[in-house]
């Protein structure tokens, strides 16, 4: 009875304050016109987080700058386009923008979205989110089957913590809604139907495996359903000319020839022996280091493929060995990538240089293959620049999972899905009550359109086909149990 | 028991009718034989591999086939009792290996290890080979017992139930991350032994591995041969009733067999988490295939079959991709087209006659 | 009976039940589920917690009841159950909350603690965790006197409830509802509301309890004639249902039933390889892959040989390469019996796909890199791309296989299939052509199986290796089995179980494949023919549950 009592009351309370609290606390966000800040020129060997460590006292602050900056140099031809936030110079002209729109960038906000009262028209049509209702952002990847599910749990956590670090956009709450695809096609294109069905989907973070990612994309495509990858690396997910499909990684194509590069001029090596794992992220990588190795004037003496789930490389390394390789590159993830690692000084290789890449560029990798790790090298998203922001996102990712990441692309997920958030903030409209309309076609556009965002993975600026993940390639290497820069 | 009197007729004499089939598939089976012949010797002509190439692919074998073999033993003597193929027998190998790891990480950590390494090292086995027979026999129990009469499909299907179902629990309850083995510093060295001119190393490991399976084997050998249960046990696989009858308690024996297998398993899950270090709930799957072609390759039921059969395996698996020069990509290929070459010419596999043979 | 076995019948199930307990609390299901809603403000974690508690007393009550009548009995048994699993379910709470214990065990966290104490004190909540344990287990045997219909009735309230209320998303997710309730003018919530939660168990439980009240006087006759009407009307229905189907449910659900379809046709396939013929086949998934491959590389303009042919022209090239693979796979196992031929028939599933996968065939057929481009299937210049269009060309296949495999069954060659599944010898002894018998089934199994792929591959447009696993081959084994081998009707209704239903339960993701696993167990243990066996079949099972019954008593 006083239960009873109790729970009216308290609605009681609620309902006669709403009116107050929904005029107390309109929609967060920043107006267009309040833009404002400082011109400035860059000096010599100023970076930008020197620039905000001094203005604003928070290294962290400087994807702020280049995301005002950015958005006013649209209009202001004076100031100078950041797309890649490691790389500006001296003279260059920024927007430092004032104290208050940092502090509302660092806690989520954006600018946008444009105000109107009518739904906007669209040719992939409009979600309307009405007021206090959820922005449903779906997520795809491989959360069960032998293998895949690591990856596939990593990215998941990675994208939720992204909606627990934003967890509003423009007054509506985010949700996450999760899919299991399996990586494969058959999961991939059930997962689509099953978004494409649901009219209240804005945007998928997904797929995770390019098996998967490349079938569904066709569907996503027809729906008009903005797509973002943390991991689908295959040359063909955008090179079939789709509208909808984007990704934060990069392909293939630019992670393989950068080692080669990187093999060929920074280690002066000229013989190398490749292996890959057999997925089409492994296969593909290997093939596009090697054409680039070959063109440099380098010698690849040995190709060969071992398969996922493999656990005795001494045959295939004993295979490879005759023909004196110089260095290994491997294409491929953690576990086969430890096991070839460790497994090298079994067959007296233990001179031989091993390289990967971001497959194989997580902790495990040190803790797998022991002291065999050391000195092994991998090409990875260069985190040097946004190391503070990485290193809170691991502490909280530890804090709220009891493990350390055990794959490699939880970050890429944490910035899929702060891109759509972005984007939903540039493209769509809100009326006076709230109600957020997001056309999907404006939505990708949007999405096509980031500029120098600096994400946790690295800088993320998206080409005309969708290749958004363009960031610097960085190489690692492991010296005493630890990933640190190889130059 | 319409379903063991249909079995134990596999071996009966091949009719009449397919004998001109029989006679092109041995004209098959040896043109791939021929072919395999040649390869070799282009791949010897070659030159390309010393003699310490083989000789380290060859030991790399049989460490893998005596990891196969030892898992295999389990799948044949389930077979040899209860016909029944024990798909889940690969978890239990995973079992093993993952209750070696909780064990042998704990004394890393507490630094046991580092001070007593031989104790340690011999509470992991024990632990890792304890374990596993508790889930195999609670398996037989709950999963395969009411089902001793079904259908033969039907335990088989139960059994890839069990099999995904400790895969999950596992997953759940252990979480999804690689467990790595710690280094065992007593025995992470190796021998240096020159071959003509060059050196090759044999790890201490890759030894040791070799000696406990031979240990473990020739006890089974002397369990089966010449102690009651298993006389028992053998009296079981050649007539479940007529056992009975004789007073052996059936039940009894199935399980204790079923805790063999286990133990062998177990045993094999903690050499292969000391061998190649990481562990992960999938562990058991891709072992538990291999050792089950290693079985039906010894000729399945047959327990120095599946020995010989686990070793061939491994041996061939190893050694194949280098001696043809084929990408190692394909060596599931060449184990999988060996079964089906010495299925052709001898459709029980390598040692499998003798026991149908005796039971027909 | 003595008091102290009933006591010691009480400790056993407590002990059973509370091991099971942990067991699920700890694989972070409670935890889980403690934010997914059932209806109103009742949680699915809620209902597993309780669950213990009314197992563990029906547990006890059962293993009592063989002995004794006595309610007393029982009900001490149940609180004893009861208490012991409260017991251990507490234990757990305090050691997870002292210790911890997430280096090894990853869902023993503080939300744990928190899902297992409902935000009490700890020494509260362990003492409400027992107390709750126990008067549960005494209500699930107290529940006994409850009038037996109005048991059921109220069971069978219950029961919907938690499934409408666990299939509620999916429920309004389908187009017909959402028409319904555009028509209605209302907006279903995410949670069945509470008040449509009893709404709901009342009607339910009413409805099932009026169905049982009347016993139905007819005599044979009408019931005959009844019989024949209403299976005309049920036919009709049934057709009309089937059509309408795709439009009903919308998008997502027609593209599961075109993957129950898919799956049918190779469960139909399999069901002629293992169901009739006896062959047992882990490796079908081969000719699935080879049926997906040759429409892959016929009609996509992008394959090696980049010929572009319609869909219609390519079928029948992969129905062929199909067979023919199918009879390359059958020529060297001819002589193999049983698992000899699983083991051979799974190897062949790997080297196919392997080969795939490979880079020496990668030129060929790309490898890891797959297939892409392959175009969807027009129908008199309509594109089929859409799943609910699609699904009526795999309907329309479905059909036709389910009509040939019909024809087969009582068929000449299907009756040569069922006696060499017998036996062998005998079959040949009767005159039977064993090598043509054997062949036939393996051409056709394969060749159904082909259809499917190539119908895959048109429905996904890029294909890879990785579509083809063994476990797409375990799961056609399971499904023809769970299904009621040898059965057609049991191969669609395995299809729809196994297929189906992990679509059902999408959201449980992390806990899919281990009820998968656990499901497949139970319904072999509980029901080995198969939810709809053939005839043929559950009089063979009998017969031997017969012939044991008979070794029993001579015994």
């Amino acid at each position: 009875m006083k239960k009873w009592f109790v729970t009216l009351l308290v609605s009681a309370l609620v309902l006669a304050l709403l009116p107050v609290w929904a005029f107390a606390a309109p929609p967060a966000q920043i107006p267009e016109d309040k833009i404002e800040g400082k011109i400035y020129t860059l000096e010599p060997r100023e970076t930008l987080s020197l620039v905000a460590a001094r203005e604003f006292g928070n290294v962290l602050a400087f994807p702020a700058i280049v995301y005002f900056n950015n958005f006013a140099a649209r209009k202001n031809p004076q100031l100078t386009l950041i797309t890649d936030p490691n790389a500006v110079k001296q003279g260059d002209v920024i927007l430092i923008p004032t104290a208050d729109l940092v502090k509302a960038y660092l806690a989520g906000e954006r600018i946008g979205p444009a105000k109107g009262d009518a739904p906007p028209d669209d040719p992939w049509g409009v979600v309307t989110v009405g007021p206090g209702e959820p922005v449903r952002i779906g997520f795809a990847a491989a959360l069960s089957g032998a293998g895949v599910d690591v990856l596939g749990i990593d990215e998941k956590r990675g994208a939720e913590l992204a909606v627990v670090d934003r967890p509003t956009l423009a007054g509506h709450p985010v949700e996450l809604v999760v899919e299991d695809d399996l990586c494969s096609g058959e999961g991939g294109t059930a997962v689509a139907n099953k978004f494409v069905a649901d009219p209240t989907i804005v945007a998928v973070v997904g797929n995770m495996c390019s098996s998967s990612s490349i079938p569904a994309s066709d569907i996503y495509e027809r729906a008009g359903y903005t797509m973002v990858s943390p991991s689908s690396t295959a040359v063909a997910f955008t090179a079939r000319g789709l509208r909808s499909a984007n990704r934060v990684c990069w392909s293939d194509a630019i992670q393989g020839p950068a080692a080669a590069k990187f093999v060929y001029e920074k280690l002066g090596l000229r013989k190398v022996a490749t292996i890959h794992d057999g997925s089409p992220y492994g296969e593909g990588l290997v093939n596009a280091f090697a054409e680039a190795f070959k063109a440099m004037g380098g010698e690849v003496v040995a190709q060969e493929a071992v398969s996922v789930g493999d656990t005795d490389m001494r045959p295939v390394l004993t295979k490879i060995g005759v023909n004196k390789p110089e260095l290994i590159y491997f294409g491929g993830f953690v576990a086969e990538g430890a096991f070839l690692a460790s497994q090298r000084a079994d067959v007296g290789m233990e001179n031989v240089i091993f390289m990967g890449a971001d497959g194989i560029k997580a902790e495990d990798f040190i803790k797998s293959a022991g002291a065999a790790a050391e000195g092994v090298y991998a090409s990875a998203a260069d985190l040097a620049t946004a190391g503070p922001g990485v290193n809170a996102f691991l502490a909280k990712y530890e804090a709220t999972y009891g493990e350390k990441p055990p794959a490699p692309f939880h970050l890429h997920a944490y910035d899929a899905v702060n891109v759509i958030m972005d984007a939903i903030y540039h493209s769509a409209v809100q009326g006076p009550d709230g109600t957020l309309w997001i056309g999907r076609e404006a939505l990708n556009r949007a999405v096509r359109a980031t500029t120098g965002y600096q994400g946790l993975s690295g800088v993320i600026t998206c080409q005309p086909n969708g290749d958004c993940g363009t960031g610097t390639v960085a190489m690692s290497k492991v010296v005493n149990g630890q990933w640190v820069p190889a130059e | 028991m319409a379903v063991v009197s249909r079995e134990a007729r596999v071996s009966r004499a091949p009719a009449v009718k397919l004998s001109l089939n029989r006679i092109m598939l041995w004209v098959v089976g040896l043109g791939v034989t021929a072919l395999v012949v040649w390869r070799i010797a282009g791949t010897a002509a070659l030159g390309l591999y010393g003699p310490d190439v083989w000789l380290m692919q060859t030991l790399n074998g049989l460490v893998q086939g005596s990891m196969y073999a030892l898992v295999a033993l389990g799948y044949t003597m389930v077979y040899g009792i209860l016909l029944m193929i024990n798909f889940a027998h690969g978890e239990i190998f995973m079992i093993g290996a993952m209750s070696g790891y909780f064990v042998l990480n704990g004394f890393h950590q507490s630094g046991f290890l580092a001070s007593n390494p031989v104790p340690a090292l011999l509470i992991t086995f024990i632990v890792g080979m304890g374990v596993p027979p508790i889930v195999g026999v609670l398996l037989e129990r709950i999963a395969y017992r009411p089902l001793r009469r079904a259908p033969r499909l039907v335990p088989l299907i139960c059994a890839i139930g069990a099999s995904f179902f400790l895969q999950q629990a596992v997953r759940l309850l252990f979480g999804i991350r690689t467990k790595v083995y710690p280094t065992v510093a007593v025995l992470s060295g190796s021998w240096t032994i020159t071959v003509g001119e060059r050196e090759m190393r044999i790890q201490h490991m890759s030894v040791l591995i070799i000696v406990i399976t031979i240990v473990l084997m020739v006890a089974l050998y002397l369990l089966v041969r010449k102690t009651k249960i298993g006389k028992a046990m053998r009296a079981v696989a050649e007539d479940k009733e007529a056992a009975a009858l004789m007073g052996i308690d059936v039940d009894q024996v199935i399980m204790v067999t079923f805790a063999i297998g286990a133990i062998l398993a177990g045993a094999a899950g903690v050499m292969w988490g000391l061998w190649y270090k990481q562990v992960i709930h999938t562990v058991g799957f891709i072992p538990g295939i291999k050792a089950f072609t290693a079985a039906v390759l010894g000729g399945i039921g047959n327990i120095p079959g599946a020995m010989l059969g686990g070793l061939f395996l491994g041996f061939v698996e190893a050694i194949a991709p280098t001696a043809l020069d084929i990408s190692t990509q394909l060596k599931d290929v060449i184990s999988f087209g060996l079964l089906v070459i010495v299925l052709i010419f001898r459709p029980s596999g390598i040692l499998g006659e003798v026991l149908t043979g005796k039971k027909a | 009976m003595n008091l102290l076995s009933v006591v010691r019948a009480g400790i056993r199930s407590g002990l059973i039940v509370g091991v099971i307990a942990i067991f699920i609390v700890l694989i972070g299901m409670v935890q889980t589920f403690a934010k997914r809603y059932l209806t109103g403000e009742i949680t699915l974690g809620m209902v597993i917690l309780l669950a213990f508690g009314l197992v563990a007393g029906v547990l006890a009550a059962r293993q009592v009841a063989k002995s004794s009548p006595r309610l007393g009995h029982k009900v001490l048994a149940a609180a004893i159950s009861g208490l012991i699993t409260g017991v251990m379910l507490a234990a757990l709470l305090l050691v997870v909350s002292q210790v911890s214990l997430r280096d090894v065990l990853v869902n023993a966290t503080p939300e744990m603690v928190a899902a297992l104490s409902f935000g009490l004190p700890l020494s509260g909540a362990a003492v409400m965790l027992m107390g709750m344990s126990v008067a549960t287990a005494v209500i699930a045997v107290l529940y006994g006197l409850v009038p037996p219909r109005l048991r059921r009735a109220l069971l069978e309230g219950i029961m919907a409830v938690i499934l409408i209320g666990l299939f509620w998303e999916a429920i309004i997710g389908l187009d017909v509802s959402r028409l319904v309730m555009n028509f209605l003018g209302v907006k279903a919530g995410k949670v069945l509301p509470l008040p449509g939660g009893i709404g709901l168990l009342g009607v339910v439980s009413l409805v099932t309890y009026l169905l049982r009240m009347r016993p139905r006087p007819e005599t044979a006759v009408v019931r005959q004639r009844h019989r024949t009407a209403w299976r005309y009307v049920s036919l009709v229905l049934i057709a009309g249902a089937m059509a309408a189907l795709p439009f009903a449910v919308g998008l997502f659900w027609s593209q599961t039933l075109t993957t129950i379809g898919l799956f049918t046709l190779m469960g139909l396939g399999l069901n002629i390889v293992v169901g009739m013929a006896g062959l047992l086949d882990l490796g079908y998934v081969a000719f699935y892959a080879i049926g997906a491959y040759a429409m892959a590389l016929f009609s996509s303009p992008a394959s090696s040989l980049g010929l572009g042919l319609p869909f219609w022209v390519a079928l029948p090239i992969a129905l062929v390469f199909a067979a023919i693979s199918g009879i390359l796979l059958g020529i060297p196992v001819l002589r193999l019996r049983g698992d000899y031929l699983a083991i051979v028939t799974l190897g062949f599933g790997e080297i196919i796909r392997v080969l795939a996968l490979s880079d020496v065939l990668k030129p060929y057929i790309g490898g890891p890199q797959g297939i892409m481009e392959t175009p969807p299937p027009y129908f008199f210049g309509t594109q089929l791309s859409d799943p609910r269009y699609l699904y009526y060309l795999i309907l329309a296949a479905c059909l036709v296989v389910v009509f040939i495999s019909l024809r087969l069954n009582d068929s000449r060659i299907g009756r040569a299939w069922i006696a060499v599944r017998e036996d062998e010898d005998v079959a040949q002894a009767m005159g039977i052509n064993l090598v043509a018998a054997k062949l036939m089934a393996f051409a056709i199994g394969a060749s159904f199986a082909g259809v499917g792929g190539a119908i895959f591959a048109a429905r996904q447009g890029a294909i890879f290796p990785m579509d083809f696993t063994l476990f797409v081959s375990i799961n056609v084994l399971c499904l023809i089995i769970i299904g009621g081998m040898g059965s057609i009707p049991g191969v669609i209704t395995g299809a729809f179980f196994l297929i189906g239903l992990p679509e059902v339960l999408r959201e449980v993701d992390e806990y899919r494949i281990l009820a998968y696993g656990a499901g497949l167990v139970i319904m072999m243990l509980v029901r080995p023919e198969g939810l709809i066996p053939s005839a043929r079949r559950r009089l063979e099972l009998r017969e031997e549950e017969a012939e044991e019954g008979v070794a029993d008593v001579a015994r």
